[in-house]
């Protein structure tokens, strides 16, 4: 076991944890923000650097604080190792500079992108952007392509975490025929020659998309997530490998999408099979076992009418603060 | 100072061949080491000369071998790191193409001593007709018992192959090279592991520069201790200088480290001055990737002490008022070359190469390369240049592998030593529409005047 | 392209020997010579055809080909030119006249970079750094390097690429 300072906050891990994953174990605003780290995809991580961390003290034996921000996904923790998270000013300065990074060629088409409302990257240019953007050059940009019939992928959105094509080695049969072609910031999500996607588990590789590059062609527009609830179901799955646990997101009586469960840091409990995500549409189909409960605050947990103390909180302070400032003027 | 190991005998003819090179002492190190030696005493022997690697970072190359993890089963592997791309480094090429059995002889020791049965030289793939000359050197080698089984009637056997690259600068960065010699995209590594403990083929594996593995049958021959007299302090021994820009004789030097840089720039030994009598404006000593020196510190340092061709001195005074050694690459600039124009292009070449693995040298480097563009073209804003400051300060050490790094050196020590230059093509758009705009009316700026 | 896509039995043992390079299960390290075996034998470049084929022979899938081809920058995935021009462009080339040197093919071509010549004679293009710093500027045709070039030497290499008719080549 090691003994871990983040932010202050004292934790005890097993050895060869990350900083990451030692963070997750406690929770809070101690966990980095993780675009391209998914722990059930190996290799993943290391990637896009919005995790970074300072290293102040490496260890109890070796007290030095290492000379670079790390990585806190792919860098294991050592005993009596200090880590600033949030505290440290040269850790959100470069996070800025990280959130930027991935934003300049970003299209912001949030306003008609299925993934706004749980985009990762909405999320964390909320979180830890800037407000505007300095970037005056053209954009870069893609066609528009599917990759499969179920799968459309939107490149000018795609942050190159590489997480879809772990997803096709490791968990769509190893049978993968989209990778990164090109290089440095011409690299790009293609199958090269218009291939489509075939296996049975594809559709997980829109789960573990942190932002709309790769959506649910059979989901595509049919409402802003917010205004559909999250409903746990699950059914007897005929693929053996599919646990038939998802999450379907409702609106009135309709199943407009059906996707994994996702646990506090977008990650899915467990991949399901392409029949359950893309075929099973019907209430029937499933059995309900009640609303999703999701974790962090959200305009998609506001529809279960959760945290509403918390919302009902934001709005009394915000109330107080204008208050404040019309007594000032 | 003058003393030659690696060149010594560049000059002699048919010194490419076998027969010549051996005939020229060639080999005698190998049979030294492998005869007679352990391949812990090598090593030792490589610690005590002080090398340090010649493709760039400068780390001490006997310290490197001794990671190497000797518990391991898997088999071991040396890598020669030929996959020479920093702009303004031909060094490599030059010892490569001139004297092949160098490397391949300073493979035999350095194998040897590490325990590699097989070992590799990743050479760029540009340098095809280099490719071709190691391949008949290690075919001469291999047909007089020099590689292959049963070396010098040891049980010592090596085999050594030549593998050829695609075009990609980030091979030179040495998990990306790796990445490259198992068929993959030049992706660095993330790190730890090192190579040392899991390399190629997640085998313990050791890689160096051309130029470090050929030094080391030298050291073999006169011993660690004596080639650590050579030079001044740590940086010890000979170093291959590859200079080009606007000097009299560009070409490849070997120099005893420790020579002054104004002796190295003027001396007709080696670069012979600037070309056509004109005033120095600018140096990279290190490649294109270490800071860009003003004239006022090329040959003397802030503190007015000579400024020498040494790791150390031609770091005092850290990236406020020093540079690097780096690769060797050694560029002059003189007074009719534009820093910006040339600063752009290093740009250019950064955003070209970089892998696109992580973001911040993914989007920065484009992002550096296009603002940029405009300033040279005549379209930048006086925040431009605030803004290329601070996003090299945004890369700078928040990437995977050193690019980023690379990437953003040049253009903030440009803008650190050269920002009037910077501001004089925002203020005056119209000057510089011609791309050789300084050639014909020199912008004068402090830092020439000071030389 | 109507050649059929089998490497000729020469260059089969060529690619053979290549892959006994490396240990066993390891033939995909084989990949970027391999590539450039390939890109000689058909045309100068690599269709996807010809990169399926490569993946057939070591034995991985072709994604793993189509990743690695398009990351560098030697190989070609569009026809180009009998001769490939690449003008070296990067700072020390800068410095020594490639700006010249680049409008002068533009002109003396009558094309772009990264145009190709009617006659499919020439391609232009730029590239970064070759490693030619001390004899700039200069330009790779195939394995050749044509170094220390001014536009009368580039003019004397047009007349002599055209007059050989040879299709440039790496390998």
């Amino acid at each position: 076991m090691a003994k871990v300072t983040i932010d202050g906050v004292e934790m005890e891990v097993p050895d060869g944890t990350t900083i990451l994953n030692a963070a997750r174990s406690v929770g809070g605003d101690i966990v980095p923000p993780a675009m391209c780290y998914y722990s059930k995809l190996e290799g993943s991580g290391g990637k896009c650097r919005t995790c970074l961390v300072k290293v102040s003290q490496g260890s109890t034996n070796d007290p030095r604080p290492m000379p670079k921000l790390v990585p806190s996904c792919r860098t294991t923790v050592m005993d009596g190792m200090v880590v600033e998270n949030i505290t440290s000013p040269e850790v959100l300065e470069a996070r800025k500079g990280v959130v930027e990074f991935l934003l300049i060629n970003h299209p912001l088409d949030c306003p008609i992108c299925d993934q706004a409302g749980e985009c990762d990257l909405q999320n964390l240019g909320y979180k830890h952007g800037a407000a505007a953007t300095r970037y005056e050059e053209e954009r870069r940009t893609y066609k528009k392509i599917d990759i499969g019939d179920k799968i459309k992928l939107h490149m000018d959105r795609c942050i190159l975490c590489y997480r879809c094509t772990y997803v096709a080695d490791q968990v769509a049969d190893g049978d993968r025929c989209h990778g990164i072609i090109n290089r440095g910031d011409h690299a790009e999500i293609s199958t090269y020659i218009e291939k489509a996607i075939d296996s049975d588990f594809s559709g997980n590789m829109i789960d573990v998309c942190p932002v709309g590059a790769l959506t649910d062609k059979t989901a595509r527009f049919g409402s802003r997530v917010w205004f559909t609830k999250p409903m746990d179901a699950h059914r007897d799955c005929e693929n053996p490998k599919c646990s038939g646990k998802v999450v379907v997101w409702e609106k009135g009586e309709e199943i407009l999408r059906v996707t994994g469960r996702k646990d506090a840091y977008h990650e899915v409990e467990e991949f399901i099979c392409n029949t359950c995500r893309f075929e099973k549409k019907k209430v029937s189909d499933w059995v309900i076992e009640g609303p999703r409960h999701i974790n962090n605050k959200s305009v998609i947990s506001a529809n279960h009418y959760e945290h509403l103390k918390d919302i009902k909180e934001d709005i009394e302070k915000y109330q107080k603060q204008v208050a404040a400032n019309i007594n000032k003027a | 100072m003058g003393r030659k190991l690696l060149l010594e005998h560049v000059n002699v003819p048919g010194i490419e061949t076998l027969e010549v090179y051996r005939k020229m002492g060639g080999y005698s190190a190998a049979e030294k080491a492998i005869k007679t030696m352990q391949p812990d005493d090598i090593t030792e022997e490589v610690k005590k000369s002080g090398l340090r690697g010649r493709g760039g970072a400068g780390f001490p190359a006997g310290m490197k071998w001794s990671f190497i993890d000797k518990k391991s089963e898997k088999p071991r592997y040396l890598v020669c790191n030929a996959d020479e791309s920093e702009p303004g480094t031909f060094k490599d090429r030059y010892l490569m193409e001139k004297i092949p059995h160098a490397l391949i002889e300073g493979m035999l020791v350095s194998s040897f001593a590490l325990g590699a049965k097989t070992s590799y030289i990743y050479i760029r793939g540009e340098y095809f007709y280099v490719l071709r000359i190691l391949e008949k050197a290690i075919e001469e080698a291999y047909a007089a018992g020099l590689l292959g089984k049963n070396i010098f009637g040891t049980d010592y056997s090596l085999d050594v192959h030549v593998q050829i690259g695609g075009g990609a600068y980030i091979c030179g960065e040495e998990t990306a090279l790796l990445e490259s010699l198992e068929g993959k995209r030049g992706n660095p590594r993330m790190k730890p592991p090192f190579p040392a403990i899991s390399g190629l083929y997640a085998s313990p594996t050791v890689v160096n520069n051309v130029e470090t593995i050929a030094a080391v049958p030298h050291i073999i021959n006169i011993t660690g201790d004596e080639y650590a007299k050579i030079g001044v302090g740590r940086s010890t021994g000979t170093k291959l200088i590859s200079a080009s820009g606007h000097i009299n004789n560009p070409g490849t030097y070997e120099i005893e480290l420790g020579i002054t840089v104004e002796e190295f720039i003027y001396s007709d030994k080696y670069c012979g001055g600037i070309k056509g009598g004109r005033k120095i404006k600018a140096m990279i000593a290190g490649g294109s990737s270490v800071p860009i020196l003003p004239a006022h510190l090329i040959t003397k340092t802030a503190n007015g002490e000579d400024r020498l061709m040494t790791y150390e001195s031609l770091s005092d005074g850290g990236f406020v008022s020093g540079t690097m050694l780096g690769s060797g690459g050694f560029i002059i600039l003189d007074e009719t070359a534009c820093v910006v124009r040339h600063t752009w292009t290093l740009a250019r070449f950064y955003h070209h190469e970089s892998c696109g693995q992580c973001s911040p040298c993914r989007e920065g480097t484009g992002w550096m390369e296009k603002v940029l563009h405009r300033i040279e073209h005549g379209h930048g804003t006086m925040k431009d240049i605030d803004l290329l400051l601070d996003i090299a300060k945004k890369i700078e050490g928040n990437t995977i592998c050193p690019l980023g790094d690379a990437s953003a050196w040049p253009i903030a020590s440009a803008i650190r030593h050269f920002r009037e230059e910077f501001e004089y093509h925002i203020l005056n758009p119209e000057k510089v529409k011609d791309p050789k705009h300084f050639a014909h009316e020199p912008f004068v700026s402090s830092n020439v005047e000071n030389a | 392209m109507s050649k059929e896509i089998v490497f000729s039995a020469e260059t089969l043992e060529v690619v053979n020997k290549i892959i006994k390079r490396y240990p066993e299960g390891r033939q995909k390290s084989a990949l970027l010579p391999v590539l450039h075996v390939a890109q000689a034998e058909f045309d100068g470049w690599l269709s996807s055809e010809v990169m399926d084929y490569v993946a057939s022979i070591l034995l991985i899938k072709p994604i793993e080909v189509y990743e690695v081809a398009s990351f560098y920058s030697m190989y070609n995935l569009k026809p180009v030119g009998k001769c490939l021009l690449e003008v070296c462009q990067t700072g020390p080339c800068m410095l020594n006249g490639a700006d010249d040197l680049v409008a002068h093919f533009e002109k003396k071509l009558n094309i772009k970079v990264g145009e190709t010549t009617k006659d499919g004679m020439f391609t232009l293009k730029t590239v970064e750094c070759l490693g030619s710093c001390g004899t700039a500027p200069m330009l790779q045709c195939g394995a050749d390097y044509h170094e220390n070039l001014d536009e009368t030497k580039a003019d004397v290499l047009l007349e002599k690429l055209r007059a050989d008719n040879k299709r440039s080549r790496y390998c």
